[in-house]
């Protein structure tokens, strides 16, 4: 019988780098640039001025290893 | 299965993974990150921000938006990975990839610049011990992918169990050297309380397990629900002509 249950054998199927590339670049630039303003903005670099986001993120950022101040 | 649904689903899993890292923090990080303050004397007359504010919305505002920044990197690294790390299925690709990114991103980094509570370290330096802790984590992110490239390379000589070992003692002894050469840079005050400084650092890897425990995990079944369809589908599509 040709529809018999398919075994989990099969060889997963890979994504082309060709693809996944521009994703990875644009997704990718807007993730670590998110990254950077919760860990890292307006502690050793700042690209918005004052010292908001660094009091309100603190917390967090103390506790994900952040160096922050 | 195409890289956006991945991307999506990266992002769906981080913020789960943020939402549970918030509340851990919230119940074990807080009371040392308490601690240090008052070990800090926090006697500022006017906050910008007020305790209350920074240990709650504040933390979880932090922890969720960086939750949903490593869901969306893991996805785009699952990417990349499912299909090319031997013969690994959809959810042993997630649990493998999240258990080494926790390793190389950050607890390897972690032995040589661990999280620091308020108080604990000297601000003047905050310059220096930022830079090198990016070129460190870049450092070991770049060491793991060599790694793994050289373990796949040596995978249809020497097979699957002496490949990983490889490759996993190329990075092991790459990253030992690395840690051994960069400057240590801050110290606590040697009046600094010790139990407070281990209990903020224990909290603050508990906060890196529980995010990529739940990445690796939401992601990981998410897409092997989804695969099997996709898989039908093309069968379908295949059979029908």
């Amino acid at each position: 019988m040709a529809l018999a249950v398919p075994t989990p054998a099969v060889a997963p199927v890979r994504i082309p780098l060709r693809e996944v590339l521009p994703w990875a670049v644009f997704a990718g630039a807007i993730l670590l640039s998110l990254l950077y303003l919760v860990g890292l903005d307006q502690g050793a670099t700042s690209v918005f001025s004052g010292q908001l986001l660094h009091e309100f993120m603190h917390d967090g950022r103390h506790l994900l290893a952040m160096p922050c101040h | 299965m195409t890289v956006r649904t991945l991307l999506v689903r990266g992002l769906v899993a981080g913020v789960a993974a943020g939402v549970l890292s918030w509340l851990f923090s919230y119940l074990f990080g807080e009371p040392a990150l308490r601690d240090a303050l008052a070990f800090e004397g926090h006697a500022h007359g006017e906050e910008l921000v007020s305790r209350g504010v920074q240990s709650t919305i504040g933390l979880g505002t932090a922890l969720v938006l960086y939750g949903v920044a490593i869901g969306g990197l893991f996805a785009l690294a699952y990417a990349v990975a499912y299909g090319r790390i031997g013969s690994l299925g959809p959810r042993a690709t997630a649990a493998v990839l999240a258990a080494g990114a926790f390793v190389v991103v950050f607890l390897v980094p972690f032995l040589k610049y661990p999280a620091n509570p308020p108080a604990a370290t000297d601000d003047s330096t905050v310059g220096q011990r930022t830079g090198l802790y990016l070129v460190l984590v870049l450092v070991s992110v770049l060491l793991a992918v060599g790694s793994v490239l050289l373990g796949r390379r040596l995978h249809p000589r020497v097979g699957a169990r002496n490949a990983v070992l490889l490759g996993g003692g190329l990075y092991l002894a790459a990253i030992t050297v690395v840690l051994l050469v960069l400057p240590t840079v801050s110290q606590p005050p040697a009046d600094f309380p010790a139990t407070v400084l281990y209990e903020f650092r224990l909290a603050s890897v508990g906060n890196q397990v529980v995010l990529w425990a739940t990445i690796g995990l939401v992601f990981g079944v998410f897409t092997a629900r989804a695969l099997p369809r996709s898989r039908a589908a093309s069968v379908d599509s295949e059979v029908a002509p």
